[in-house]
Parts: structure tokens; sequence; C-alpha cells
């Protein structure tokens, strides 16, 4: 028993190293060369455009289901003609942040690793060093930068259609005045409100990344550890959202308010 | 268990092979010095305090059961695996304790086909094999294409050149890989069971190339392979320009003796020689491996 506790530990503590190191040597091939440029465009074309749909869907029905179930419970209260702003302020500081990484964290994450896993265990990678490349600074790098830059537009962008999706259900269902709505959502959301919801995603897509690759490049075991490293993945970088957003919006608390 | 290390052996002595590699003129001095080079993973020893030299345009045959440490030596040289001892050296230069961007230098000088080919499956044919002209050369984008069509000419595989790997069969995706480890000429290839679950025909064809490449380009070679009958064509065969073609005949004494049979078991070495030493062997273990 002691064993197996001493072997877990050991092996968790073998898993953040190579976090650390990994982050250190993607920090450290960002500026400096080579600088794989065809890349890194490559990688803002499939991470950011590719992710455009599943981000837009996801926005829109978040937005317009928070617009639907507020407006009953505000009814209650005879206050339906605030839903804009319960719609707005979840969306901007929240849920547009956390359901876009939840996204990404299944549609990138998931890829990263597959992606990188499958290059492990065809020994691509090796082939890589071997012809004199280093795999960070080709895959990695190329993936962070994307994913840290990309995944604040998306935010952004799933943010707006969430809010529109909240004005149709608010317009068409609820019957609320359009000019209301939106009057209603200028009016609730403070500066500080929309420097949160831009803030949390540079962090939330590092950390969906990261833990893409290193997952990936860590794998072993076939095909079959293919599979592991691309469920572990998501896995890995679902939690990671939901904690990161916990840690970051306490911190830009404490920073902002 | 006779082990016969006389051959192509090295000094035991810790520095003098790398004091003689300094001293030798980069014409002579070895390609690849393994000296008293061990490793293991975990409990497990894969290689125990191995040692032995390649000479410039000689080949080594690398045999042994499945497990038995072959391709681990090909990493080791690669830089790709670290020793737990010893020192290896490539071309007069210990690579063993050097960090990885250092190890990019030297394997500036090493060419490698891996098993199944590890061909980058997202870029093309003629992408696989530029690719380190394309991405870590300067070298213009006309002059790497018409490198490219050159080796791909040179494995017969012209016609593939816009292809994607997964286009191709497993022996092509092989010839495809020696052309990728070639495109940037370097002096020393290294070959990881390239042969291994090909049909004999087309296992023939990627031992030419072997041949061609050693023997009318003076490139060193590291061939790892369990496949008897291949080891034995490259080691007593070569290819000679015949006009404009190029022909396989039977090696000479001399060439035969360039290539060297080295048969790993027990992370040590239990022979090593020359193709007609092998089959004369008595090593009970060497029999039943050559029956």
């Amino acid at each position: 028993m002691l064993n197996l506790l001493e072997h877990w530990v050991k092996g968790a503590l073998l898993e953040v190293q190579e976090y650390v190191k990994l982050q250190i040597a993607t920090v450290h091939g960002v500026f400096s060369r080579p600088f794989y440029f065809h890349d890194v465009v490559e990688q803002f074309d499939q991470i950011g455009i590719g992710s455009l749909t599943v981000v837009l869907l996801t926005g829109f029905f978040t937005g317009a289901v928070l617009a639907l179930q507020s407006g009953i419970t505000l009814d209650q209260f005879g206050a339906r003609p605030f839903v804009g702003r319960l719609v707005s302020a979840s969306m901007i500081k929240e849920l547009g942040p956390v359901l876009t990484g939840l996204m990404l964290a299944g549609r990138i994450g998931s890829g990263i690793a597959a992606e990188l896993g499958s290059m492990v265990v065809t020994e691509q990678i090796n082939a890589l060093r071997a012809l004199g490349t280093d795999p960070v600074r080709k895959l990695v790098v190329p993936r962070v930068l994307a994913g840290f830059f990309m995944a604040p537009v998306l935010t952004v962008i799933s943010d707006t259609v969430g809010i529109l999706g909240g004005w149709i259900i608010a317009v068409y269902q609820l019957r609320v005045a359009s000019s209301l709505y939106w009057t209603s959502i200028t009016e609730a959301l403070y500066l500080q409100d929309a420097w949160m919801g831009l803030i949390k995603p540079f962090f939330l897509g590092y950390a969906i990344v990261t833990i893409g690759c290193h997952v990936g490049l860590r794998t072993t075991g076939g095909t079959q550890g293919v599979g592991r490293a691309t469920t572990n993945a998501v896995v890995a970088a679902s939690v990671a959202v939901i904690a990161v957003d916990f840690f970051v919006t306490r911190l830009l608390f404490t920073l902002l308010y | 268990m006779a082990t016969d290390t006389s051959r192509g052996a090295i000094d035991t002595t810790r520095d003098v092979p790398a004091r003689k590699a300094e001293r030798r003129s980069s014409h002579d001095r070895p390609a690849v010095v393994f000296d008293k080079v061990s490793l293991a993973f975990d409990e497990k020893v894969v290689l125990t305090e191995i040692s032995f030299s390649l000479l410039p345009g000689h080949t080594k045959i690398i045999l042994g059961a499945s497990g038995s440490g072959k391709s681990t030596v090909l990493k080791l040289i690669l830089g790709l695996l670290k020793p737990d001892g010893g020192q290896i050296w490539v071309n007069g230069v210990r690579a063993d304790t050097m960090s990885e961007v250092a190890l990019m230098k030297v394997r500036n000088h090493l060419g490698m086909v891996f098993q199944e080919g590890a061909l980058f499956d997202s870029l093309t044919v003629a992408e696989n094999v530029g690719y380190k002209l394309y991405e870590e050369t300067d070298m213009p984008l006309d002059e790497v294409r018409r490198r490219v069509e050159e080796v791909l000419g040179f494995v017969r595989l012209s016609e593939y050149i816009d292809s994607m790997p997964s286009e191709l069969s497993g022996g092509q995706r092989r010839r495809v890989a020696i052309a990728r480890a070639m495109a940037f000429k370097p002096p020393t290839l290294l070959y990881d069971e390239a042969t291994t679950g090909l049909d004999p025909i087309t296992a023939t064809t990627v031992d030419e190339e072997i041949m061609k490449l050693r023997d009318l380009e003076n490139v060193s070679s590291i061939v790892v392979t369990h496949q008897l009958r291949d080891a034995f064509l490259i080691a007593t065969h070569e290819a000679v320009r015949d006009g404009d073609g190029i022909q396989v005949v039977t090696a000479d004494a001399k060439k035969c003796d360039e290539a060297e049979f080295i048969m790993l078991k027990d992370g040590l070495i239990a022979f090593e020689g020359n193709a007609a030493e092998l089959r004369a062997s008595t090593d009970p273990y060497i029999r039943k491996f050559l029956s």
C-alpha cells in the first residue's frame, strides 16, 4: 500500500516537473530563434477559425437559454425587463470564458493530444529531432501562441452571440422591449467586468493548449496510448478550465474591484 | 559463450579512443565511437559497457533478438537517449554529454531511417524529403526542389513527389525515408529495421539503396536488423557503376571486411566480425540465430 502511494506520488511529481519544463522551454521558444512563423499562422487558423462554429453555437444557445430561464424567475419578482442585465453579466464575466474554455478543451485539447500522441508513437517526434528540429519550437510554441491569443477573441465572439441569443428570446418570447434589453445591458456592465471577461480567456487558452501538448508528448503505448492520452487531455483541460477560472477570478477580484 | 570483440573493437582504456579520435584527420577519424556505453531502464539492463567504432565508408550491421537493444544503440548515437555510463563520439565530437541544442549540430552529420519510415503524414513526399533543407537551412526553394527530385530519382520514386505518405506502399515509404535521410548529404546513415515487414523483393530494393549510398556516395552505415538475408546481402555485395546504370555485384574480400557484424545478447556484444566469421562461428546462440 505504502509502495503504491509512493509510486503514485513520484509519478505525479514527475508529471508536474515535466509540465513545468515544457512551459519553460515553450516560453524560451517564443522569445528565441528559430521561430516557425508559418506554423504559427497555420495554428491560428486551426485553433481560431476552426473553433468558430462550435463557439458560435455554444454561445448563442447559452445566451438564449439563460434569458429563457432567468426571464421566468425574474417574472416572479416583476423584474422581467432586467433580463438583459442578467444575461450580459453572466455571459461576459463567467459563462462566456468558461464555456468557450470547455469547448476549446474538447476540441483543441483532444486534437492536440491525439496529433502529438500519434507523432510520438509513430516516431515522428524522434524523426523531427533527428532532422535537427526542436519539437517544442515546431509543434508546441505555435499551438500555445494560437491558444493564448485566440481564446480571448473566441470568448468575445461567444459573449456577443450569447447576448444576441438572449435578445432574441427576450424580445420574441418574453416580450421585453428591444431598447430596454440593450439599455439594461449597458447600465449593468462595469469596465471591470469587461476586463475580467477579457483577461480570463488568456489563462484558460494557455492552460488548455499546454495541457494538450504535455499529455500528447508524453504518450506511450501505441494507438491505445493515443486514445488514453486524448481522454486524459480533455479531462485534465476541462478541470483546469474550472480551476483556473476560480483562481483567476479570485485574483482579479482583488486587483480590479 | 564465445565473445569475439577483437575486430574493430576499441581500446578499453576510457579516454584512449577519445584522444585517438581527436588526433586523427577527419578522413580516417571514426564516424562513430562507442566507448563502454551502458544503459538501463529502471531494473532492465539494455546495454552493458558496449564498445565499437565505425570507420568512414564502412558498415556495421547490428543483429540481435527483439529487445536486445539494437535500436537503442541508434538512438544513443543520435542523442535521443542519454547513456548511464561510457562515452559516445560522433565525428570526433563527444555527443553523450551535449545539450539538446548542441546536439542539433551533431545531427547534421547523421541521417536516420526509422522503423516504418516515420514520415510526416501531413506533408507530401517532397516536403518530407526536403524537410530539413526547407525548415533548417537557408537554401533557396528551387534548389531544395532540385535536390528533392535528385534524391527521389536515386531511390526511383520520382513520380511520387507530390503524393502523400498514406498513398505509398510500405516499401515505398521506407525508400522515401531513405531519401529524406540522405537529402542533406549526411556522411553517416543509421538504418533501424529498414526492411522489417517487407516482402523479399521490396526488401532487396531497400538493401540496394543502402549499398548504393555506401558504395557510390561513401556514406558510413549502421544497419540494425534481425533479417539475416538482408544483413548478409548488404555485407557481401556492393553497388558499382556500369555505364549509365548501377549494378549490384558480389563484393571482393576487402570490401567484405568493411562490413562488420555485431550481435547483441543480454546487453553484451556476443559477436563481432565479418560475414564469413559469423557464418563460421560455433557459438550455440549464434548458430541458433543463424539457423
